[in-house]
């Protein structure tokens, strides 16, 4: 569907840590424009996979193209990556932890900004320390979809929080997502109600890919949802 | 669009018979435009490539065109319409004679059943309609 180069080509990838093999040789190549479920258990090497493409983690072998190059300092400026670990200042607000991450950024959107802090429900005036799990899951969300990276990477953006912002976040996702110049690819060890969003889902399993495809096909060739395929690869 | 999709059988499908539904009983009638992409894609909260690949099929079936900075709008052909209604009593009749066939019902009971059921809805209905007038 899409002639454009792919935004992301991975390799035969391996990563050890001294005490597990992580990454076990994983090869993958995503087109722009679509929004991708990396699906695994914890330690299926999700985590691994989106630090070594993020450029924190060096790999033990195989390659990795960003648009055509490796990760790099340059490469960060195409990437947007949410790590799983909070990494906000509590004692800042809203509005100086979005004005401290804007300084960063060459791709940071004020417009989108401002939508999305609204959308969020965010009150730019609350201090970090007193917002909720949820509602710092939000803010998280929203200093990836400000900017107009190519890439962005979100590791488990719905663990762990109440029911509404899950939802908020998942709408959140659908509206900011820009089409054809962003793919999004968002780890989650549990599917429930978010399968709608990905175009495509890979399954990892001990650090290898075990099933992938786009959802619709899969769908419609195993008669079952994403969510109930994820139960029985995984059960 | 108030639509409880199932997530076992493709997404873009069941856009598409929505829509058709819509069109098959009026509540969407030709030159009607169809909301955006975007907007559908936030309501429905799924991937907006889903979206677009559900207005593309429904183009190429004729159902609906979309015009350049204007948006998408149901056909003003009124065989569509037809043929989307015809399509639609298809399946359902289909459905309900699969389900008398496997309670073991012939045609002459389900049609005897079917006539009884028909008059009594309409005494039903007319009732309603007396006590309201």
């Amino acid at each position: 569907m899409n002639a454009a180069e792919p935004v992301l080509v991975v390799h035969n990838l391996r990563k050890k840590y001294p005490k597990v093999e992580a990454l076990k040789g994983i090869s993958l190549s995503l087109p722009q424009g679509e929004i991708w479920g990396l699906l695994g258990p914890n330690g299926s090497g999700k985590s691994t996979l989106l630090k070594c493409v993020a450029g924190l983690v060096r790999p033990d072998g195989g390659e990795i193209a960003i648009l055509g190059t490796p990760p790099s300092r340059a490469s960060k400026a195409q990437i947007a990556f949410v790590p799983e670990v909070e990494s906000l200042y509590r004692w800042m607000t809203v509005r100086q932890v979005l004005e401290f991450t804007s300084a960063f950024y060459d791709d940071w959107q004020k417009d989108s900004e401002e939508e999305l802090l609204e959308f969020m429900r965010l009150d730019p005036r609350a201090k970090v320390s007193t917002l909720s799990k949820g509602m710092r899951a939000r803010l998280r969300l929203v200093l990836a979809l400000a900017r107009r990276a190519p890439l962005i990477l979100l590791d488990e953006p719905f663990s762990g929080i109440d029911p509404s912002s899950r939802d908020r976040i998942v709408e959140g996702i659908v509206r900011q997502f820009k089409g054809e110049e962003q793919t999004i690819i968002i780890s989650t060890h549990a599917v429930g109600d978010t399968e709608q969003l990905f175009d495509a889902v890979v399954f990892l399993h001990e650090g290898s890919i075990i099933l992938q495809g786009s959802a619709e096909e899969l769908r419609a060739s195993r008669g079952k949802s994403i969510n109930d395929l994820f139960k029985e690869v995984f059960a | 669009m108030d639509l409880e999709f199932s997530t076992s059988i493709p997404i873009y499908l069941q856009i598409i018979e929505e829509f058709k539904r819509q069109i098959a009983t009026g509540q969407l009638r030709p030159g009607d435009k169809l909301p955006s992409q975007r907007d559908l894609a936030a309501q429905l909260k799924v991937n907006a490539n889903t979206v677009q690949r559900a207005y593309r099929e429904m183009e190429i079936l004729g159902l609906v065109e979309t015009l350049r900075g204007q948006g998408t709008f149901v056909r003003q052909t009124e065989e569509i319409v037809e043929g989307t209604r015809e399509e639609m009593l298809t399946n359902l009749v289909d459905d309900f004679v699969a389900a008398m066939q496997s309670l073991g019902l012939t045609m002459a009971d389900t049609l005897e059943l079917v006539k009884t059921r028909f008059r009594e809805r309409e005494l039903a209905q007319g009732g309603l309609k007396d006590e309201r007038s």
